[in-house]
């Protein structure tokens, strides 16, 4: 994979960030500071401070249980936090029910995807997209107020869906999809609500290799496209080849944050991994 | 046995008043459980407030049938916000717990003793719709074929076939539009339509009140046909009797809640006759006549229950869009 350009702009806009847990960076697109949420006596997620650099594939790394899918669900609206501020773009989304926080232009996908699966593929993309005419109930009884904006979605939708190579699906439900081709309808539908963030959980879980492949290029052209990512990831090989950034948690809390290659050789980040499983090798060298 | 005498009546019946009633009620369950998943038991409920609303406006306060209809519409929308405001943010049960007791606090109401100067107690409202025949255009009644219908009747049925119609047109083009597919969405996974930037506790609701204004059509049906409302006649079993309807004709159907009510009631009434002829014919000796009128819920239900073991989607549904897993 040659470095593109944007590719040599986010590790550039990198270059002078200290690496450490909260560290500021020079553009941030979202900015949490002290998010806390217990279950009970359990401390789920507990970030005193985290800034996510626009324009970046930034990976969030951590063994099972660390918090990452919570902490997910608290930026984005799904839960709510005990204590915490977070800004998207300058703006406060604290308290901001998770539907509109998807329209600010922060968008997340789940980890146990959730594909429409009794819906086609096509209409699981045309329900993606904002600002729908038709979507006011007597408005759409009239088919003639909306129907030219449905054919513009329906062709936005086209496209995303022959890039994502899964335009010969268009019209089946979408239950019939390989749990990897519906990875990649979510990912795809999510495009359609034209967001600036796309956080991605676990976008690879399950995905056969050959397809993995194909998630990764998916994932770098979104950065090519302009927009930032956040994504959780358990495989390292995948973090260290696509992302610009790595921020790991454990037990709640970011531990280290830094490149990719360098924050595997961190202390911190050994003792998150090996305190949950032995085998993990973190300094495999180069990868792919 | 009069094999002619059966066919009449089942078919009268099919065609005839009660089937409009349920199914516009069903068509109303449709727009809530069919598209949007929502469990409501108690759509009973939306008929009475519209045909008390009715009743009440024309026979106590005095106003014409025209406002007294409006009046009716606007207790639908309203019990749909008190229905909806608690319990559309909770889990899909608590809507149905809320709804069955809602129906049952509405029935006992009305018939309530105190309210008897409002609601007439257990005796209801009648003579309120005078306004409604003096419209009558037909100058006889039918007697087509198996088909015979009063002069009045026939009014009514007419009129209610056309208002199942236009529901129909009402709910087709609502589902084939964007609104449709973002309730289609909510009924299967409402985290994820959330995720795409939608409203979702908004539409639920919006759903609520079209299914409770359509349904309540079915409630003026019944008030006018009958010249009167009585409380009793909007207990539980109208609830199950259209969602009966509903699954048996294939829910998330425009055309579904239609031929499931015409369907029910045909069955209903083509069971008792025939057990009444049989049992007067002497073919059937173990029962007597009395006993028929339980015997025909037996064997419709177990009807229903084969339907749903061999068609679970209903008659017209599609088994890869919403079927009743009865495993
Ligand atoms: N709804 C919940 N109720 C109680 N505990 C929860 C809930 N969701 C997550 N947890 C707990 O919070 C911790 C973090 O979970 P999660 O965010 O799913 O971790 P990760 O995505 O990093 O694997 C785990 O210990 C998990 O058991
Ligand atoms: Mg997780």
């Amino acid at each position: 994979m040659s470095s593109s350009e944007k590719q040599q702009e986010a590790r550039a806009s990198l270059v002078a960030v200290a690496q450490e847990p909260g560290a500021p960076k020079p553009d941030p697109i979202l900015v949490a500071v002290g998010v806390q949420r217990q279950f009970g006596g359990l401390t789920a997620v507990d970030v005193s401070r985290f800034e996510l650099q626009r324009g970046t594939i930034t990976a969030l790394i951590g063994p099972n249980g660390a918090g990452k899918t919570t902490f997910f669900n608290l930026l984005t609206g799904f839960d709510k936090p005990n204590e915490g501020e977070w800004t998207f773009d300058g703006r406060s989304l604290a308290g901001m029910p998770a539907y509109k926080v998807a329209r600010t232009g922060m968008v997340r996908t789940f980890q146990l995807t959730k594909a429409l699966s009794k819906m086609t593929v096509m209409q699981n993309m045309l329900l993606g997209a904002p600002n729908q005419k038709g979507e006011n109930f007597f408005r759409g009884l009239i088919p003639g107020i909306w129907s030219g904006q449905e054919k513009a979605n329906r062709e936005r939708a086209e496209e995303l869906l022959r890039h994502f190579k899964l335009d010969a699906k268009a019209d089946d439900f979408a239950g019939s999809l390989s749990g990897g081709q519906r990875k990649l309808l979510e990912m795809a539908r999510a495009l359609m609500v034209q967001p600036e963030l796309v956080m991605l959980d676990e976008p690879m879980a399950g995905v056969n290799p050959a397809l993995k492949q194909s998630l990764l290029d998916h994932i770098r052209e979104l950065r090519e496209a302009g927009m930032t990512v956040l994504f959780v990831e358990h495989d390292m090989d995948m973090v260290r080849d696509v992302s610009d950034w790595v921020v790991v948690m454990a037990q709640g809390e970011i531990v280290a944050e830094g490149t990719p290659r360098e924050v595997m050789q961190q202390q911190a980040v050994i003792d998150a991994y090996l305190g949950e499983h032995h085998s993990v090798s973190l300094d495999s060298g180069s990868g792919s | 046995m009069d094999i002619g005498l059966i066919l009449n009546q089942s078919i009268t019946q099919g065609l005839g008043v009660q089937a409009v009633i349920f199914a516009l009620a069903a068509i109303g369950l449709n727009v809530h459980f069919g598209y949007t998943g929502l469990l409501n038991f108690g759509q009973a409920a939306f008929l009475a407030v519209a045909a008390y609303g009715l009743g009440v406006t024309v026979a106590t306060l005095g106003f014409s049938l025209w406002v007294g209809l409006i009046v009716g519409v606007l207790a639908a929308v309203v019990l749909a916000l008190i229905l909806g405001i608690p319990t559309l943010r909770l889990r899909a049960d608590y809507l149905a717990i809320v709804t069955i007791a809602t129906a049952e606090i509405v029935r006992l109401v009305v018939r309530s003793v105190t309210l008897r100067d409002i609601f007439g107690g257990s005796d209801g409202i009648n003579r309120f719709a005078d306004e409604f025949y003096a419209l009558n255009p037909f100058s006889s009644g039918l007697a087509l074929g198996p088909l015979t219908f009063s002069r009045n009747d026939l009014f009514v049925v007419v009129v209610g076939w056309l208002l199942v119609l236009l529901s129909c047109l009402i709910v087709f083009l609502a589902m084939r539009s964007p609104w449709g597919r973002v309730l289609k969405g909510i009924r299967e996974d409402e985290e994820a339509v959330r995720s795409l930037g939608k409203n979702v506790y908004s539409y639920k609701m919006q759903a609520l009140v079209v299914g409770g204004v359509l349904g309540c059509l079915g409630g003026f049906v019944f008030a006018i046909s009958s010249q009167s409302v009585q409380p009793d006649n909007y207990g539980t079993d109208l609830t199950f009797f259209a969602w009966a309807a509903m699954i048996l004709g294939g829910a998330a159907r425009v055309f579904g809640p239609v031929l499931g009510s015409i369907l029910f009631w045909f069955l209903l009434v083509f069971i008792n006759v025939t057990l009444t002829e049989a049992v007067r014919v002497g073919y059937i000796t173990f029962i007597d006549g009395t006993q028929v009128g339980q015997i025909q819920f037996w064997i419709l239900g177990l009807t229903l229950m084969l339907l749903m073991i061999f068609r679970p989607q209903g008659i017209l549904g599609d088994k890869r869009e919403l079927a009743f897993d009865v495993k």
